[in-house]
Protein backbone atom coordinates (compact mmCIF):
# COMPACT_ATOMS: atom_id res chain seq x y z
CA UNK A 1 0.00 0.00 0.00
CA UNK A 2 3.09 2.14 0.88
CA UNK A 3 4.49 2.07 -2.44
CA UNK A 4 1.06 2.92 -4.65
CA UNK A 5 1.10 5.88 -2.39
CA UNK A 6 4.54 6.64 -2.88
CA UNK A 7 3.98 6.29 -7.01
CA UNK A 8 1.21 9.10 -6.83
CA UNK A 9 3.35 11.40 -4.93
CA UNK A 10 6.20 11.38 -6.83
CA UNK A 11 6.60 14.93 -8.97
CA UNK A 12 8.31 13.35 -11.81
CA UNK A 13 5.40 11.63 -12.98
CA UNK A 14 4.70 10.41 -16.35
CA UNK A 15 3.00 13.78 -16.73
CA UNK A 16 6.05 15.81 -16.52
CA UNK A 17 8.80 16.28 -18.02
CA UNK A 18 12.43 16.39 -17.18
CA UNK A 19 13.68 20.10 -17.64
CA UNK A 20 17.49 20.27 -18.33
CA UNK A 21 19.31 23.59 -18.50
CA UNK A 22 22.12 22.73 -21.27
CA UNK A 23 25.10 24.96 -21.21
CA UNK A 24 27.57 25.30 -24.27
CA UNK A 25 29.43 27.90 -26.13
CA UNK A 26 29.58 25.86 -29.18
CA UNK A 27 26.38 26.13 -31.49
CA UNK A 28 26.78 22.59 -32.94
CA UNK A 29 26.85 21.35 -29.74
CA UNK A 30 24.19 22.87 -28.48
CA UNK A 31 22.00 22.24 -31.24
CA UNK A 32 23.00 18.29 -30.96
CA UNK A 33 22.78 17.93 -26.80
CA UNK A 34 19.33 19.50 -27.26
CA UNK A 35 17.75 16.90 -30.18
CA UNK A 36 19.45 14.45 -27.55
CA UNK A 37 17.48 15.54 -25.03
CA UNK A 38 14.57 15.99 -26.64
CA UNK A 39 14.67 12.66 -28.18
CA UNK A 40 15.24 11.44 -24.45
CA UNK A 41 12.01 13.48 -23.53
CA UNK A 42 13.31 15.80 -21.77
CA UNK A 43 12.41 19.62 -21.83
CA UNK A 44 15.38 21.45 -22.67
CA UNK A 45 16.50 25.02 -22.08
CA UNK A 46 19.68 25.54 -24.26
CA UNK A 47 22.32 28.74 -22.87
CA UNK A 48 25.21 29.53 -24.37
CA UNK A 49 27.12 30.75 -21.03
CA UNK A 50 27.71 30.48 -17.15
CA UNK A 51 26.17 33.81 -17.08
CA UNK A 52 23.30 33.54 -18.94
CA UNK A 53 22.83 29.95 -16.76
CA UNK A 54 22.80 31.88 -13.89
CA UNK A 55 20.60 34.79 -15.10
CA UNK A 56 17.85 32.25 -16.12
CA UNK A 57 18.20 30.41 -12.51
CA UNK A 58 17.90 33.74 -11.04
CA UNK A 59 21.35 33.86 -9.46
CA UNK A 60 22.77 36.74 -10.86
CA UNK A 61 20.83 39.36 -9.06
CA UNK A 62 18.60 40.17 -12.04
CA UNK A 63 14.72 38.99 -11.61
CA UNK A 64 13.70 36.27 -13.46
CA UNK A 65 10.31 36.84 -15.92
CA UNK A 66 9.68 33.01 -15.52
CA UNK A 67 7.43 31.70 -12.74
CA UNK A 68 8.55 29.51 -10.54
CA UNK A 69 6.86 25.88 -11.86
CA UNK A 70 7.93 26.73 -15.29
CA UNK A 71 11.74 27.44 -13.84
CA UNK A 72 12.06 24.57 -11.90
CA UNK A 73 14.75 22.95 -13.60
CA UNK A 74 15.89 19.57 -12.96
CA UNK A 75 19.37 18.84 -14.38
CA UNK A 76 22.03 21.29 -15.07
CA UNK A 77 24.48 19.99 -18.32
CA UNK A 78 27.25 21.80 -18.48
CA UNK A 79 30.26 21.76 -20.84
CA UNK A 80 33.68 22.41 -18.94
CA UNK A 81 35.55 24.47 -21.34
CA UNK A 82 33.57 27.77 -22.15
CA UNK A 83 35.12 31.35 -22.19
CA UNK A 84 34.39 33.51 -19.03
CA UNK A 85 33.00 31.35 -17.25
CA UNK A 86 33.98 27.30 -16.82
CA UNK A 87 31.42 24.90 -16.16
CA UNK A 88 33.64 24.21 -13.10
CA UNK A 89 33.05 27.62 -11.95
CA UNK A 90 29.59 27.74 -12.33
CA UNK A 91 29.10 24.54 -10.67
CA UNK A 92 30.91 26.08 -7.62
CA UNK A 93 28.10 28.68 -7.52
CA UNK A 94 25.08 26.79 -8.24
CA UNK A 95 26.50 24.41 -5.18
CA UNK A 96 26.67 27.51 -2.99
CA UNK A 97 23.27 28.84 -3.80
CA UNK A 98 20.80 27.59 -1.10
CA UNK A 99 18.30 27.75 -4.08
CA UNK A 100 19.60 25.79 -6.58
CA UNK A 101 22.48 23.10 -4.63
CA UNK A 102 19.93 20.53 -5.21
CA UNK A 103 19.99 20.69 -8.76
CA UNK A 104 22.00 17.79 -10.21
CA UNK A 105 24.97 19.08 -12.21
CA UNK A 106 26.55 17.07 -14.93
CA UNK A 107 30.12 18.51 -16.25
CA UNK A 108 30.65 17.72 -20.42
CA UNK A 109 33.99 17.52 -21.42
CA UNK A 110 35.95 16.44 -24.81
CA UNK A 111 39.28 16.29 -22.73
CA UNK A 112 38.98 13.32 -20.22
CA UNK A 113 41.88 14.75 -17.50
CA UNK A 114 41.18 12.72 -14.25
CA UNK A 115 42.57 15.89 -12.19
CA UNK A 116 39.68 17.79 -13.70
CA UNK A 117 37.25 15.16 -13.48
CA UNK A 118 38.09 14.92 -9.82
CA UNK A 119 37.67 18.31 -9.09
CA UNK A 120 34.26 18.64 -10.23
CA UNK A 121 32.78 15.31 -8.71
CA UNK A 122 34.34 16.85 -5.68
CA UNK A 123 32.33 19.92 -5.63
CA UNK A 124 29.50 17.99 -6.11
CA UNK A 125 28.99 17.23 -10.08
CA UNK A 126 26.57 14.11 -10.35
CA UNK A 127 28.27 12.87 -13.69
CA UNK A 128 31.18 13.68 -15.94
CA UNK A 129 30.35 12.84 -19.62
CA UNK A 130 32.96 12.65 -22.38
CA UNK A 131 32.12 14.67 -25.33
CA UNK A 132 30.67 14.27 -28.01
CA UNK A 133 27.88 12.62 -25.99
CA UNK A 134 26.12 9.98 -27.06
CA UNK A 135 22.02 9.36 -26.95
CA UNK A 136 22.84 6.27 -24.74
CA UNK A 137 24.75 8.76 -21.91
CA UNK A 138 21.32 11.11 -22.15
CA UNK A 139 19.38 8.11 -22.04
CA UNK A 140 21.71 6.51 -18.59
CA UNK A 141 22.08 10.11 -17.30
CA UNK A 142 17.60 9.87 -17.05
CA UNK A 143 17.45 7.42 -15.50
CA UNK A 144 20.13 8.25 -12.60
CA UNK A 145 18.33 11.57 -12.26
CA UNK A 146 15.02 9.53 -12.41
CA UNK A 147 15.95 7.21 -9.54
CA UNK A 148 17.54 9.91 -7.59
CA UNK A 149 14.50 11.84 -7.21
CA UNK A 150 12.71 8.49 -6.33
CA UNK A 151 15.06 8.06 -3.88
CA UNK A 152 14.81 11.66 -2.54
CA UNK A 153 11.10 10.84 -2.41
CA UNK A 154 11.49 8.27 -0.36
CA UNK A 155 13.98 9.56 2.02
CA UNK A 156 11.92 12.12 2.79
CA UNK A 157 8.91 10.09 3.25
CA UNK A 158 10.73 7.22 5.21
CA UNK A 159 12.89 9.63 7.30
CA UNK A 160 16.17 7.35 6.83
CA UNK A 161 19.03 7.86 5.60
CA UNK A 162 20.14 6.95 2.40
CA UNK A 163 23.19 5.56 1.25
CA UNK A 164 22.19 4.67 -1.67
CA UNK A 165 22.66 8.10 -3.54
CA UNK A 166 26.58 8.36 -2.41
CA UNK A 167 27.02 5.12 -3.74
CA UNK A 168 25.20 6.32 -7.13
CA UNK A 169 27.81 8.86 -7.21
CA UNK A 170 30.63 6.65 -7.28
CA UNK A 171 28.97 4.07 -9.37
CA UNK A 172 29.06 6.58 -12.27
CA UNK A 173 32.45 7.84 -11.38
CA UNK A 174 33.73 4.72 -12.26
CA UNK A 175 31.29 4.23 -15.67
CA UNK A 176 32.87 7.02 -17.13
CA UNK A 177 34.78 5.01 -19.56
CA UNK A 178 32.11 2.91 -20.21
CA UNK A 179 29.73 2.99 -23.22
CA UNK A 180 26.23 1.92 -22.71
CA UNK A 181 24.55 1.05 -25.67
CA UNK A 182 20.89 0.94 -26.17
CA UNK A 183 19.87 -1.70 -27.68
CA UNK A 184 16.55 -0.41 -28.98
CA UNK A 185 15.35 3.11 -30.08
CA UNK A 186 14.41 5.15 -27.48
CA UNK A 187 10.68 6.07 -26.85
CA UNK A 188 8.99 8.37 -24.21
CA UNK A 189 8.41 6.16 -21.44
CA UNK A 190 9.24 7.33 -18.14
CA UNK A 191 6.44 5.94 -16.46
CA UNK A 192 8.11 2.26 -16.75
CA UNK A 193 10.93 3.40 -15.80
CA UNK A 194 9.39 4.72 -12.50
CA UNK A 195 7.74 1.57 -12.09
CA UNK A 196 11.12 -0.25 -12.38
CA UNK A 197 12.44 1.71 -9.73
CA UNK A 198 9.71 1.37 -7.48
CA UNK A 199 10.70 -2.78 -7.62
CA UNK A 200 14.05 -1.78 -7.25
CA UNK A 201 13.63 0.20 -3.81
CA UNK A 202 10.19 -1.55 -2.04
CA UNK A 203 9.22 0.13 0.87
CA UNK A 204 11.41 -2.44 4.11
CA UNK A 205 9.07 -2.41 6.65
CA UNK B 1 20.40 8.27 -57.54
CA UNK B 2 20.25 6.68 -54.11
CA UNK B 3 22.85 4.29 -54.76
CA UNK B 4 24.92 7.31 -55.80
CA UNK B 5 24.77 8.45 -52.18
CA UNK B 6 24.93 5.38 -50.22
CA UNK B 7 27.97 5.12 -52.13
CA UNK B 8 28.90 8.18 -51.36
CA UNK B 9 28.44 8.46 -47.64
CA UNK B 10 30.26 4.58 -47.82
CA UNK B 11 33.63 5.90 -48.80
CA UNK B 12 33.49 8.86 -46.89
CA UNK B 13 33.81 6.83 -43.87
CA UNK B 14 36.04 4.06 -45.57
CA UNK B 15 38.65 7.29 -46.29
CA UNK B 16 38.01 8.21 -42.99
CA UNK B 17 36.89 11.66 -43.63
CA UNK B 18 33.42 11.06 -40.81
CA UNK B 19 34.12 8.96 -38.20
CA UNK B 20 31.14 7.24 -36.15
CA UNK B 21 30.08 10.23 -34.40
CA UNK B 22 28.18 11.13 -38.17
CA UNK B 23 26.44 8.16 -37.56
CA UNK B 24 25.60 9.10 -34.08
CA UNK B 25 23.95 12.41 -35.38
CA UNK B 26 21.89 10.24 -38.30
CA UNK B 27 20.73 7.98 -35.94
CA UNK B 28 18.96 11.22 -34.63
CA UNK B 29 17.71 12.33 -37.63
CA UNK B 30 13.53 10.79 -38.60
CA UNK B 31 10.65 11.71 -40.09
CA UNK B 32 10.19 15.02 -37.93
CA UNK B 33 13.41 16.33 -37.99
CA UNK B 34 14.73 14.76 -41.42
CA UNK B 35 16.90 17.18 -42.28
CA UNK B 36 18.76 17.17 -38.88
CA UNK B 37 22.45 16.00 -39.99
CA UNK B 38 22.72 18.59 -42.90
CA UNK B 39 21.46 21.13 -39.87
CA UNK B 40 24.45 20.34 -37.82
CA UNK B 41 27.04 20.64 -40.73
CA UNK B 42 25.63 23.66 -41.91
CA UNK B 43 25.79 25.18 -38.63
CA UNK B 44 29.55 23.73 -38.22
CA UNK B 45 30.10 25.26 -41.63
CA UNK B 46 28.97 28.48 -40.32
CA UNK B 47 30.66 28.48 -36.79
CA UNK B 48 34.36 26.95 -38.69
CA UNK B 49 34.54 29.92 -41.03
CA UNK B 50 34.57 32.27 -37.68
CA UNK B 51 37.07 30.00 -35.97
CA UNK B 52 39.33 29.82 -39.07
CA UNK B 53 39.04 33.67 -40.34
CA UNK B 54 40.08 33.88 -36.77
CA UNK B 55 43.11 31.45 -36.38
CA UNK B 56 44.17 32.90 -39.58
CA UNK B 57 44.15 36.60 -38.18
CA UNK B 58 45.86 35.59 -34.96
CA UNK B 59 48.63 33.95 -36.76
CA UNK B 60 49.41 36.61 -39.42
CA UNK B 61 51.94 38.83 -36.81
CA UNK B 62 53.84 38.44 -33.98
CA UNK B 63 54.07 38.43 -31.01
CA UNK B 64 52.52 34.77 -30.81
CA UNK B 65 50.19 33.89 -28.21
CA UNK B 66 50.27 30.06 -27.75
CA UNK B 67 47.52 29.49 -25.31
CA UNK B 68 45.10 31.59 -26.79
CA UNK B 69 46.07 29.76 -30.55
CA UNK B 70 45.82 26.84 -28.34
CA UNK B 71 42.48 27.32 -27.01
CA UNK B 72 40.93 28.89 -30.40
CA UNK B 73 41.85 25.48 -32.15
CA UNK B 74 40.22 23.59 -29.28
CA UNK B 75 37.23 24.89 -29.52
CA UNK B 76 37.47 23.70 -33.53
CA UNK B 77 38.39 20.91 -33.16
CA UNK B 78 35.33 19.80 -30.31
CA UNK B 79 33.15 21.05 -33.04
CA UNK B 80 34.68 19.07 -35.50
CA UNK B 81 34.53 15.95 -33.37
CA UNK B 82 31.05 16.96 -32.51
CA UNK B 83 29.81 16.30 -36.29
CA UNK B 84 32.63 13.66 -36.93
CA UNK B 85 34.79 14.97 -38.58
CA UNK B 86 38.06 12.90 -38.43
CA UNK B 87 40.71 14.26 -40.81
CA UNK B 88 39.75 17.64 -39.88
CA UNK B 89 40.55 16.56 -35.85
CA UNK B 90 43.40 14.91 -36.61
CA UNK B 91 45.20 17.57 -37.78
CA UNK B 92 43.92 20.30 -35.52
CA UNK B 93 45.42 17.95 -33.47
CA UNK B 94 48.55 18.35 -34.94
CA UNK B 95 48.33 22.03 -34.55
CA UNK B 96 47.75 22.23 -30.91
CA UNK B 97 50.99 19.54 -30.36
CA UNK B 98 53.05 22.53 -32.33
CA UNK B 99 51.06 25.02 -29.81
CA UNK B 100 52.71 23.08 -27.14
CA UNK B 101 55.89 23.34 -28.37
CA UNK B 102 55.79 26.75 -29.14
CA UNK B 103 56.94 26.21 -32.60
CA UNK B 104 54.86 29.40 -34.64
CA UNK B 105 56.23 27.53 -38.16
CA UNK B 106 55.19 24.26 -37.13
CA UNK B 107 51.64 25.83 -36.49
CA UNK B 108 51.64 27.68 -39.46
CA UNK B 109 52.15 24.26 -41.54
CA UNK B 110 49.62 22.42 -39.51
CA UNK B 111 47.23 25.33 -40.04
CA UNK B 112 47.62 25.01 -43.85
CA UNK B 113 46.67 21.35 -43.16
CA UNK B 114 43.83 22.07 -41.07
CA UNK B 115 42.24 24.49 -43.73
CA UNK B 116 42.98 21.73 -46.46
CA UNK B 117 41.22 18.73 -44.94
CA UNK B 118 38.22 21.46 -43.82
CA UNK B 119 38.00 22.38 -47.73
CA UNK B 120 37.78 19.45 -49.04
CA UNK B 121 35.72 17.96 -46.46
CA UNK B 122 33.09 20.45 -47.12
CA UNK B 123 32.95 20.01 -50.41
CA UNK B 124 32.28 16.41 -50.12
CA UNK B 125 29.68 17.32 -47.77
CA UNK B 126 28.31 19.56 -49.83
CA UNK B 127 27.88 17.02 -52.89
CA UNK B 128 26.53 14.26 -50.73
CA UNK B 129 23.72 16.17 -49.03
CA UNK B 130 22.72 17.81 -52.64
CA UNK B 131 22.83 14.21 -54.10
CA UNK B 132 21.08 12.59 -50.74
CA UNK B 133 18.32 15.26 -51.17
CA UNK B 134 17.43 14.89 -54.92
CA UNK B 135 17.55 10.80 -54.36
CA UNK B 136 14.86 11.18 -51.86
Amino acid sequence: MEVENMAGDYSLSDAQELHVLAVDDSHVDRKVIERLLKISCCKVTAVESGRMALQYLGLDGEKSSLGIDELKVNLIMTDYSMPGMTGYELLKKIKGSSALSKIPVVIMSSEKILARIDRCLEEGAKEFLQKPVKLSDVKRLKDFILRGENDNKETEQMKEGSCSRKRKIQDCSLSLTQTHDIPSSPKCSSAPLLQQSLLKHPKIA
Amino acid sequence: MQRQAAYMRRSLFDQEYLDEQFIQLEELQDDANPNFVEEVVNLYFTDSARFIRNIELALANGPYDFNKLDDMMYRFKGSSSSIGAKRVKSECSQFQEYCNQRNIEGCKRAFQGVKQEYATLKSKLDTYFQIAREAS
